[in-house]
Formats: C-alpha cells, structure tokens, sequence
C-alpha cells in the first residue's frame, strides 16, 4: 500500500472538520472541528515525516499539539464566559457585532 | 500522456495496509459522527474514537512517541476538558434543525467538497511514490522519543520555549476569563434566613422533591395534598431546562403495577394500591399549576432589599 | 505751476474728508467750508487756465505724475494728470458750476440738519469728477469713474429716509455697475493688446491694433458712457435720480456725472475714430436716446422728470455728436458745456419754485409764478430760451452746430442723424414750452397740502438767487463767446482734432430749418398749455402719452426682460442645480448607499457566515495554487 493513502485520509479529516465549522452551531461542537482538523494535519504531518525520512515533521506536529492544547484551554474559557453571560453556547447568539 | 509509474520505495506492509483500511474507516465514521450528532456528548465521544484511531495511525507510520501523545494529550486531557464544559454548559444543548442561516448549511457542504476534492487532487498530482521513512532518523538519534528530544532541545529550542510561554498564557487566559468579580457582598446564611423572614413569603426552605409521592429523585416534583404537583419543589436550573419529570396518572399508575408485581414476585403482602384515577382526578381538572400557596416571584422585593 | 493740478483734485477731496471726518462740531460752518473748497478749486483752475492760454498751442498740455501706484513688472500703474485743453474745460464747467450749485445748496438745504455731510458729499462728487477728468491713464479715470458712482450713490439716496430715494439710489448704482463693466473690460482690453493703459502711448499704438479689438474696445467704452450718462439702454436709473435733493439733480445733470460719458468718448476719440462699428452704435446710441428722452419729457407731470427727460435728450445729442468723430467732437463738448449752463439754470430755477412751493413738483399744481417769483422766471426763461436754441443764446450756437454735423455725416446716414437732430429740436422746444408755461404762466393752480398748508410763492434767498443769475448770464453769453472767432474749435483742435466736412445743406439753411421745427414746437405747446387753461388732473392721454408717463415702458422692460429672464435663469439654474448636479451627487450616494445596505447584509454578525467567506477564500487560494503549479 502506498502510504499516501494516509494523506487522502488526513485531506478527508481536514474537509469533514471544515464543513463542520461552517455547519455546527454549537460552540463546543465547532471548536471539536478545529480539533479535528489539527489533527488532521497532525496526520499529514507525520506522513510527511515519513516521507522524508526526517524527525522535523513530528516535532511540528508536536507543537501543534502543544499550541491546540493552549488554544483549547483558552477557547473553552470564552466559551464558559460567554455561556455564563448569554446562557447560550451556540454562536449565532454571539452577533452584537453586528449592526 | 501516459507516464511510466515510478516504482514505489517505502510502501506499507500488508499488516499495516490493513490496519489503514480498519482505522481510516473508524477516523472517518467517527469525523463524520462527530459532525452530524445533534447531541455534544455525542460529539466529542466519536470525536475521540477518531483521535484514537489517529494515534494508532501515528504509531504505525513510527511516531511512536507522538501517538502516545495523542492519547495522553488529546483523549485523555483535551477531550475530558471538553466533556467538562459540555457538562457544565448543559448536556442537552442541541442544534435546532433550522439553520438560521439560508443556504448556509448547502453552502459549506458544496464549499468543504470543492476544498476536499482539491486537496486529493493535488495530493494526487504529487505523484510521491518514494517513502523513506523515519527508522533510520530514530536508529542515529537511537530511538524515536531520543530523536526527538534532540531536535526539540537544539534545533527547536527557541520554539520550545515560546511554546513555553504560550501555555502559561493560555493558563492565565483561561483563569481571567472565568474568573467572576462578585459585584455585591455575599449574603451569609443568618442575612439570607432574616431576609426570608421579613418577607414572609416562604419563611421555611422550599419542599424537598418527593414529597408525598413515591419518589425522591431530584427531577420528580413532590405533590401536594391534593395530588398537584409542585414545581418549588424541584431545582430551579432542572425547572429552567424543563427537565421536570412528568408526574402523570400513567406514570403513578405504571410505578403502582411496577411496586405491585415486586411484592407479589416477593411474596410479600402489601396493601392495594390506591387507584391513580383518584389521584389524577385533580390535576386533570385543575392543570398543573403552583398552588395559591406557592411564593410569589421574589425578585421585586429582592432589589429592594439590596438597596 | 504745473504741480497746482492735484490741488484741484486735494482741495474738494480734503473738503470732503473735513467735513465726513469733523463730525457736529462743524455743523454751524461745515457748508462754507465746503463752498470755500469747491471755489478754491475753481480759483486754480482759473490760474491754470489763464497760465495755459499764456503758452502756445503746442505746450499747451501740462502733465504732472505723482506717484507709481502699482509698480509691478509689466504692470505699471501711475498715479498722474493731464491737464489739456479739454481737461481744463471740463475742469472750468465742474468747478464753476459745482461751486455755483454749491453757494445754492447753502440756501436750499438750509433746513436739513445733515447739511454738512451733504456738503462733504457734494466735495466728494467734485473730487472724484476732477479726478476723472483729470486722470492720465484709464486706471486712475477709473477711480475717479467709480468715485462719481459712490458719490453719485450717497447724494441721490440722501435723504434714504425716504425708500423712494433709497430705491433710486440703488438702482442708480446698480445700473452704473452695468457701464462700469464695460470700461473695466474695456481697460482689459487695452492692457492686454497694447501692455498699458496710460492715454498717450494707448492712442499712439492704436493704429498697431486689429480692427476687433479696437471695435471690443469702443463698443466697452461706449457701453461704460452710457451707464454714466444714462444713454439708452442703460438710462433708467436718471428719472428715479430726481429724488435726490434739487442741487444733486443739477450737479448731476450739468457739471458731473452725465458729462463723464462724453468725456469718456471724447477723450478716446483716437480710439473711436479708427473703429467705424463703435462710431456708428454710438451715433444709434445718441440718436435714439435724443428722442426717447425728448418724448418721456413731454409727457412728465413733475417739474424735475420733465427736465430728467430733457437732459437724457440733450447729453443724446452731445453722444450722437462725439460719435460723428472729429466733425462733432467740438459741437459735443461746446454742446455740454453750455447745457451745463442752462441746465443747471434749469434745475436751480426748478429747485427754487419748489422751495418756494412747499416742495411741490407736480406742474399742474402750479400756474402763474411769474409774478410771484419774477427772479426765477426770468433765469429760468433764460435758461428756456437757451434750451431750445433761440438764436444768439449759448443753446443756439451748439445744438445747431451739432445738427449742422449730423448733416455732414453725409449719406443716407447724415440725412437720418440729422432728421432725428431736428425732431428732437422740435419735441424740445415743445417740452420746454410746457414746462415754462405749465409753471409761470396762466392761472394759478395752488392746492392745500395734505397738512392743510396754503404754499405762499416766495421768491428765494440770495445764495440762491446769485447763483441763478450767473448760471443765467452763462446761458445767454456763453455760446456766443465760444462761437466768436470759432474760438472753442480752435482751443479744442489740438486734442481732438476737427473737420468741417460738408454738410449737404449751407449752415444758414440748417439753421432757419431748425429755426422754424423750434417755432413749430414752442408754437404748438402753446396751443396746448397757453391758449387753454391747463387741467388739474392729467387727462387720460394717446397711448404714446400714457406709455411715455412710465418712461417709455424702460422699467416693465428692464422688469420683464431682464429681472424676469434673470429669475428664469436663475430657475433654470436652481432646477439644474436640484436636479442635475445634486441629483448626480445624491445619486451617486444613494447608489453608494444603497449598494452598501445590500453589502451590509454580508455583514450579518454570524461567525459561521464569516468563516464561510474565509474558507471559500482558501478554496480559490488552494485552486489558484494548483492551477499554478498545473500550468
């Protein structure tokens, strides 16, 4: 088997994560896409590793998940925060911005 | 143009070949779960079965190291953190089926097949046939996980760091966000029980759930003296998500045959429960409603008493 | 003696601001002051005059430059006079006759308590009339050009209390700004064709010039004289001028102001004489403002008006003359030199019937004054006699040389100019006629005033009377004095130059013609108005009668065609600009706007949309990439 099945297989993830995004509404539900998705990449990026044949690609996919790790932290908070003020997690509620 | 294929180096084993197909179809049903379950708990318990197929996957392609992370990081921290705060902002929160976007939903799906198509195609377009694979990176640095540490504390050193930085920021980002100034003094349980009495309204705690029915379980109202169920005696956040059990005739009378059959299967001799008629006689005619007695709305004589 | 010119000019100016400036305290003396300066000016002008004849026709012409006024490369402006032969008439006819008016005034405006600034202005109309026709170049005659406008403006508008007089005034200074264009364009003009302005290099390069420009030029300059000498069609602001005080009227029709046209012509006749164009619309011009004048003043109740009508004639006479060129230069200024002394006869006799009328002006309220006012009567039948050109009084010698030069224009022209020359003749004769026996003689017509107030005729007082003796005196000799010997032809030549040409008639024949069209006139004005008592109330009158009452419909002319086309312009424009221009503007905005509103609906506040446009713009930033990399 060619292992680039991996990256048709990371590109999928990627999509399903993407569509996701753009459908969900629950704020949850939407960071889990982006999570998906940086994970999908995570994959890509490990395949690419392979197919250089260097560690380079799982060390960025390392910090990817070091920097996921961070943004959840901090995307929930705002999440809680702003649940806690609207009592609502879905992010069609969030549009004071607009006019 | 006919191309002669280039022969492929560093393809996968059989084993591993097969192991793909299992785990991308594990990924993919759980991406696609996770997108399409109405419910969050649903969500992210397929969104963890994909990464957990993905860790697998890092394994096999030799990222031992990183798919451990995976499970520890992302399933075992990032996913509970999830489950977390999908508990405390309401299990139940669901998507209504109406999008109050028009044509957003077909939009993104048409959009996200445009992007996904593009992005096999090119993967496809790379024609990348020579894999050299990382055993050899892992043999000189003498193992994955040493390989990796070298990188990281020489070459990547200075990311390492930021990265450092960043997730002290994120700490306290998510400590300043969550964090409450309390605007007014919090009332001690002499001033709140003192306040109850000046207002006469419900000088004693409200009923425990139960009461006078058969149940104690949080979500089931107790009854009044007339049969009525009272919505004071049920937690104002179960009241507000409406997640009030309903206590109607059917379900007094199903719980009846239910404690009538344990005793007979039990042998033992139990009075003849009262028909649930008698009891549903009343709420029937008077809808379920908070009897005269029940406290009127407190909040108008609250602010007062904050003045 | 050559450096006394400016004082000419300093002496009414200083006067002026004297009596502007010094406020009450000269009240008591202020009008002498200001007789005293306008006779000091005169007394100098006398000593320049007498030193002029003393030198030989050559050196004769005295210059004097002051100052650089604008000293900018290319753009010399001088300050600087010219004291020539025809200046120093000019000079002599506005001195003399202004510091006469002004000795009249001392009486007439005895009774206003703002005699004094009237004074100041009367100083200020003399200053600025002397400066113009003293001026070198036609910047600085300019100033003094807009000089007699501003003055012109207060003295008609005196007595402002009165929204008659300050209506006037505004419509005589408005007309005036019409003219006054033309002479700032015509200045233009000059500048740029010729690099300057000054009187003798822009007559010496005249030649130089196209026959447009100087055509541009002297048709500008025309316009510009008949806005000051209210000719046709600019002539509507002289009627309502009446209803400044009587010594303006007379200040204004005899010594300044209307005399400025001619002077203008005069002064550019070497302009005037090589652009035939100009010449011949100034004689249409002169032509028609003869009869036009002739016919409002005959039919003119008011005393004033009637004499307005006679001086719009007989300054048409002085243009129509000046535009025959050098035949009728000469005639023109002789012409209104003594018409500045008959008329300003005229209008001070006028002036003295009604102070001594409890300021009546209507004539049929009058009758018989001559046994009241015999002083009066006999200056102003003098001044009569002059006007309508009885042989041997100063009227005689000019008007008939003037017809005489009609003539001699030669051609269908000639014979045209010169029949328009003796109708106007006769209709002066006639107007004249009525005035004086609508006036002096028959019976006597006297109403009670609105108050109730019988007017008791009075002869007037002596700083009256002198001056209508002298002006009298003027108007009996002084066409004789210049005729004698062609005297005035001679002094004038050198600047002018003069041709006799040849008139198709003998000089005594035109005479005895106009002799006998004067005779008609007077003839058959007494017909109407001496062998038949004159009715109380004008009757009802030819429509000829009725129209010339309303001056000739210049007014609902000047309303409808120009007040109404303006408004309808000025509609148009309004339109134009509400619908035209704004309606792009706002269109443009509402586009903008609108655009925007539905652009704005993009902006719907949800993430998820937003994120939508990111993603599709990774979409075509994924597929440029790969077409790219494909290509």
């Amino acid at each position: 088997m060619n292992p680039v099945n991996y990256l048709y297989l990371a590109a999928l993830l990627f999509t399903i994560g993407a569509t996701g995004v753009l459908v969900r509404r629950n704020a949850i539900v939407l960071f889990m896409c982006v999570e998906l998705m940086l994970n999908a990449s995570n994959l890509a990026l490990v395949t690419f590793s392979r197919l250089h044949g260097n560690l380079d690609g799982q060390i960025i996919a390392f910090f990817t998940m070091v920097v996921a790790a961070a943004e959840v932290v901090v995307g929930l908070a705002i999440i809680v925060s702003v649940f806690r003020t609207r009592h609502s997690a879905s992010v069609d509620d969030t549009n004071l911005m607009k006019l | 143009m006919i191309e002669i294929a280039t022969p492929l180096t560093g393809a996968a084993s059989t084993g591993e070949a097969v192991q793909f197909w299992i785990l991308a179809v594990i990924a993919v049903a759980g991406a696609l779960g996770m997108v399409l379950c109405r419910k969050a708990v649903h969500s992210a318990l397929c969104l963890a079965g994909t990464m957990i197929a993905l860790a697998v996957c890092y394994m096999a392609q030799g990222a031992v190291f990183l798919g451990v992370v995976q499970i520890v990081v992302y399933t075992g921290a990032i996913m509970m953190l999830f489950l977390f705060v999908v508990m405390l902002v309401g299990v139940s929160a669901e998507d209504t089926v109406k999008d109050a976007l028009r044509g957003q939903r077909i939009a993104a799906v048409v959009a996200g097949l445009g992007f996904g198509v593009l992005l096999i195609a090119g993967i496809a377009n790379a024609k990348l046939r020579t894999f050299t694979g990382v055993g050899a990176a892992d043999a000189k640095a003498g193992g994955n996980v040493q390989g990796l540490a070298a990188l990281i504390f020489t070459k990547y050193v200075w990311a390492f760091e930021v990265t450092g930085a960043l997730l002290i920021t994120a700490a306290i980002g998510a400590m300043v966000l969550t964090h409450r100034e309390l605007t007014e003094e919090r009332q001690t349980q002499r001033e709140l029980a003192e306040r109850r009495v000046r207002l006469g309204t419900q000088v004693t705690p409200l009923p425990a759930p139960g009461v006078y029915a058969r149940h104690n379980a949080v979500d089931v109202p107790g009854l009044l003296p007339d049969g009525t169920p009272s919505e004071l005696t049920v937690n104002p956040t179960l009241r507000a998500r409406g997640q009030m059990r309903d206590v109607s005739g059917e379900l007094v009378d199903r719980m009846g045959e239910l404690e009538a059959s344990t005793a007979g299967w039990l042998g033992r001799r139990t009075p003849k429960p009262r028909h649930s008629t008698e009891l549903a006689e009343a709420p029937a005619s008077a809808p379920a409603q908070a009897p005269a007695s029940a406290p009127a709305p407190a909040s108008a004589p609250d602010v007062e008493e904050s003045e | 003696m050559d450096n006394l010119i400016p004082v000419l000019v300093g002496l009414p100016l200083a006067g002026a601001a004297v009596l502007l400036l010094g406020g009450r305290r000269l009240d008591r003396f202020g009008h002498w002051l200001g007789v005293l300066a306008s006779t000091a000016s005169f007394g100098v002008g006398l000593v320049l005059f007498f030193d002029m004849l003393s030198r030989s026709t050559a050196q004769r012409p005295a210059f004097e430059h002051l100052f650089t006024w604008v000293p900018v490369a290319g753009f010399q402006a001088q300050v600087g006079f010219q004291l020539d032969q025809l200046s120093v008439v000019f000079v002599l006819l506005i001195t003399g006759v202004g510091s006469l008016i002004h000795l009249y005034s001392v009486g007439y405006m005895a009774h206003d308590e703002r005699r004094r600034r009237f004074f100041g202005y009367l100083n200020l109309f003399l200053a600025a009339m002397l400066l113009l026709v003293l001026a070198d170049n036609y910047l600085l005659l300019y100033v003094g050009w807009e000089g007699v406008g501003l003055a012109s403006y207060l003295l008609i508008g005196f007595w402002q209390h009165k929204p008659s007089a300050a209506t006037a005034a505004k419509k005589a200074f408005l007309v005036n700004r019409v003219g006054d264009i033309g002479l700032s364009v015509a200045i233009m003009l000059m500048f740029s064709t010729f690099g300057t302005f000054a009187f003798g290099p822009v007559f010496g390069a005249a030649h130089t010039a196209s026959q447009g420009t100087l055509t541009g030029i002297g048709l500008m300059l025309l316009l510009a004289a008949c806005g000051k000498s209210a000719q046709v069609p600019l002539q509507s602001w002289l009627g309502d001028a009446m209803e400044g005080p009587t010594p303006v009227s007379a200040l204004i029709h005899a010594a300044t102001m209307v005399t400025a046209g001619v002077y203008l012509i005069t002064r550019s006749s070497a302009v005037f004489n090589l652009a035939p164009t100009a010449q011949l619309a100034t004689v249409c011009v002169g032509a028609v403002t003869l009869l036009f004048g002739a016919i409002v003043g005959c039919a003119k109740d008011d005393i004033k008006k009637a004499l307005a009508g006679s001086t719009m004639s007989q300054i048409g006479y002085m243009v129509m003359a000046a535009g025959l060129g050098p035949i009728g230069y000469v005639f023109a200024i002789m012409h209104l030199v003594t018409h500045g002394f008959f008329k300003a006869g005229l209008f001070l006799g006028a002036g003295s019937v009604m102070h001594g009328m409890n300021d009546e002006v209507d004539m049929r309220r009058y009758g018989g004054l001559r046994k009241h006012m015999p002083l009066t009567f006999v200056t102003f039948g003098l001044g009569y006699l002059a006007i309508i050109g009885f042989p041997g009084l100063s009227g005689y010698f000019s008007k008939d040389k003037i017809i005489e030069a009609a003539f001699a224009h030669g051609g269908t022209e000639g014979w045209i100019l010169g029949t328009a020359a003796l109708v106007g003749a006769a209709v002066t004769a006639f107007y004249m006629t009525r005035v004086m026996l609508m006036t002096f003689f028959g019976e006597k017509r006297w109403q009670p005033d609105a108050e109730g107030h019988e007017p008791h005729p009075h002869e007037s007082p002596s700083t009256m009377g002198i001056p209508m003796v002298v002006l009298a005196v003027g108007s009996v000799g002084a066409g004789a004095l210049f005729a004698w010997n062609s005297s005035f032809v001679k002094w004038l030549t050198p600047v002018t130059g003069h041709d006799e040409g040849h008139s198709p008639l003998s000089s005594w024949t035109v005479s005895g013609i106009t002799f006998a069209v004067i005779a008609l006139g007077v003839l058959v004005a007494w017909t109407m108005y001496g062998r038949q008592p004159v009715q109380a109330t004008p009757p009802v009158g030819s429509l000829l009668t009725r129209a010339a009452r309303r001056d000739l419909l210049q007014d609902d002319f000047n309303h409808v065609v120009l007040v109404g086309g303006g408004q309808h312009l000025t509609r148009f424009l309004v339109y134009l600009d509400a619908k035209g221009f704004d309606g792009v503007v706002n269109g443009i905005a509402a586009a903008v706007g609108g655009t925007s509103g539905r652009m704005r609906k993009l902006q719907n506040g949800y993430v998820r949309s937003y994120a939508l446009s990111m993603f599709g713009g990774a979409l075509v930033l994924v597929a440029t990439t790969l077409l790219m990399r494909a290509v």
